[in-house]
């Protein structure tokens, strides 16, 4: 921080002791042998022993990771094959309507996505749980994967494409050994952002979740409702690790694609 | 790019997906809204929507987004600032948003621990001899825990477009005489606006339509359309009434996205690209 005054200095100390103050709170106290979040009694990993115990917890675990790696993946198909279509359109204003319509789910609030889909599974007869969640998570996913790679496709060359059908190449060869090569970081980022979402998803999980089946934001939901638990406390502390991982490996990839984090454009 | 005979095989999926989860969804919502409880077709609802309940509801709900968007911005472009003056500035932008991306329900639920009457902000309080408040519960906390949220949305797009300003700019105005201030004012933050005005639109969108942390904060104390959406849909089951505050709201959404998007070129926001 050579080119700052003291000032400043201070002023960003505290905005990171804010932003991560809360965070550490809940992992410190899920170390706490009593039951509150406000005296420390004692050190204990009783908590942490509590979560892996709970074979609901775990179902609920497993099922939200499964959710976000499936939506993940059908997702980046869907959004890879949306942004070649994008590219290859010749007519601009076609081009710009179809990227204002890929827009709208990302600027919609959840809870708009979250009702409409609600009275589109009711309508369409898919019975709310695994599935209407794991469609919905693909759904608001895919215009994100679109948007990260887009720019990659862009950047692409087209004599790279007409080098390759010059040298023989059928579409299917130009496909899977240029295009996706050159555009692989992008796709890579596109699929980590949607997986990001789909773990964090909260407000349209909620409203297209049955009964039956539940996700880890929903579940943390109605725990929070019910009271202070100090099992939600151990859980941070394991998912604190998981994304932090996450984030840090997504940092390498797109810092190899040039892609700036979350998606914004440098 | 000229490869006429690829498209039709893109588009499949690709032109369903708009079909069925963009385009289908908005239709479904604008439908519903005129339909009553027992299915007959009405304008009911929107009437309804016209009453001051939902009319108190909506400036108030305007007014919550308005506070925690100005607050975000107060304290987010000072950090987007000194953060592009940092020398590792890239790894502090992710130490910003490392917190934005663990689950939102935690950080939530974090707060009502801290602000909580035994938690560590009242003890704080106590020690300063302000005594024990009731924190939770109260439109403060509501509004301190949504900025907490929102505001690595509005650091980013800031900082993007504060990073993009050519430092000889800067320089020019200080050689031209400007002082510190004047350079902000007439320099930095109108070529900045873009970025301004892309962290408006994803903080206030957002904030309209807050309903978990209303529930678990603000102990439904504070009503936004999020909430009312939420309850019509899922508590009340009067989907038509829902329907009918949706539409309100992505009404409004497409105004905010039409005041606060500047020109195409520079735009910094959550990936909008040309």
């Amino acid at each position: 921080m050579g080119k700052l005054s003291k000032l400043p200095k201070i002023y960003l100390i505290i905005i990171f002791i804010i932003l991560y103050a809360p965070i550490f709170y809940l992992i410190f106290y899920s170390f706490n042998s009593g039951g509150s979040m406000s005296n420390f009694e004692s050190f204990t990993l009783d908590h942490y022993k509590a979560v892996f115990e709970d074979t609901r917890l775990i179902v609920i675990l497993i099922n939200t990771v499964v959710v976000a790696l499936l939506s993940a993946l059908v997702s980046t198909t869907i959004g890879v094959l949306g942004a070649l279509a994008i590219v290859f359109m010749r007519n601009k204003a076609m081009r710009n309507a179809v990227l204002s319509l890929n827009n709208i789910l990302i600027v919609s609030p959840d809870v708009i996505i979250g009702a409409s889909f609600l009275i589109l599974f009711t309508l369409v007869g898919i019975k709310l749980g695994f599935a209407s969640v794991l469609i919905s998570h693909i759904a608001f996913s895919i215009p994100i994967v679109v948007i990260m790679v887009l720019p990659k496709l862009q950047e692409m060359s087209p004599s790279l494409i007409d080098a390759a059908l010059d040298l023989g190449a059928s579409k299917r060869d130009i496909l899977t050994r240029v295009i996706i090569p050159f555009i692989k970081p992008g796709i890579f980022a596109g699929f980590f952002l949607a997986l990001t979402y789909s773990l964090d998803d909260f407000a349209v999980t909620f409203f297209v979740t049955g009964n039956g089946f539940s996700t880890l934001s929903v579940e943390i939901y109605s725990m929070a409702r019910a009271g202070i638990t100090l099992t939600i406390n151990a859980l941070t502390g394991l998912i604190f690790i998981v994304t932090v991982t996450l984030v840090i490996g997504y940092y390498f990839i797109s810092r190899k694609a040039k892609t700036p984090i979350a998606g914004v454009r440098k | 790019m000229n490869n006429k005979p690829l498209r039709p095989l893109y588009i499949i999926p690709y032109g369903a997906w708009i079909l069925f989860f963009v385009i289908a969804p908005i239709a479904l919502i604008v439908y519903y809204s005129f339909f009553d409880l027992s299915g007959n077709f009405t304008f009911e609802n929107y009437q309804n929507f016209f009453t001051s309940v939902y009319f108190k509801l909506t400036i108030s709900s305007f007014w919550y987004a308005f506070l925690i968007t100005f607050f975000s911005l107060l304290f987010a472009y000072p950090t987007a600032y000194f953060l592009t003056k940092t020398t590792h500035k890239q790894l502090w932008l992710l130490l910003i948003i490392i917190p934005s991306w663990i689950n939102l329900l935690l950080k939530t639920y974090a707060f009502i621990g801290l602000l909580g009457l035994y938690g560590p902000v009242n003890a704080f309080l106590e020690m300063t001899g302000l005594g024990k408040q009731q924190l939770l519960f109260t439109d403060f906390s509501f509004v301190f825990v949504a900025v907490y949220i929102f505001i690595p949305f509005m650091i980013l797009p800031i900082f993007n477009s504060l990073d993009k300003l050519s430092p000889a700019l800067i320089d020019a105005s200080y050689d031209l005489g400007a002082n510190t201030w004047t350079t902000f004012r007439r320099v930095i933050f109108p070529l900045t606006l873009n970025g301004v005005k892309s962290g408006i639109q994803v903080v206030f969108i957002p904030a309209l339509s807050l309903f978990m942390i209303t529930r678990l904060i603000a102990g439904n104390k504070v009503i936004t359309l999020g909430t009312a959406i939420e309850q019509q849909f899922l508590v009340t089951q009067n989907w038509g009434m829902g329907s009918t505050i949706a539409v309100f709201l992505i009404l409004f959404m497409f105004i905010i996205m039409l005041v606060t998007s500047g020109s195409e070129r520079g735009k910094t926001g959550n990936g909008k690209v040309k």
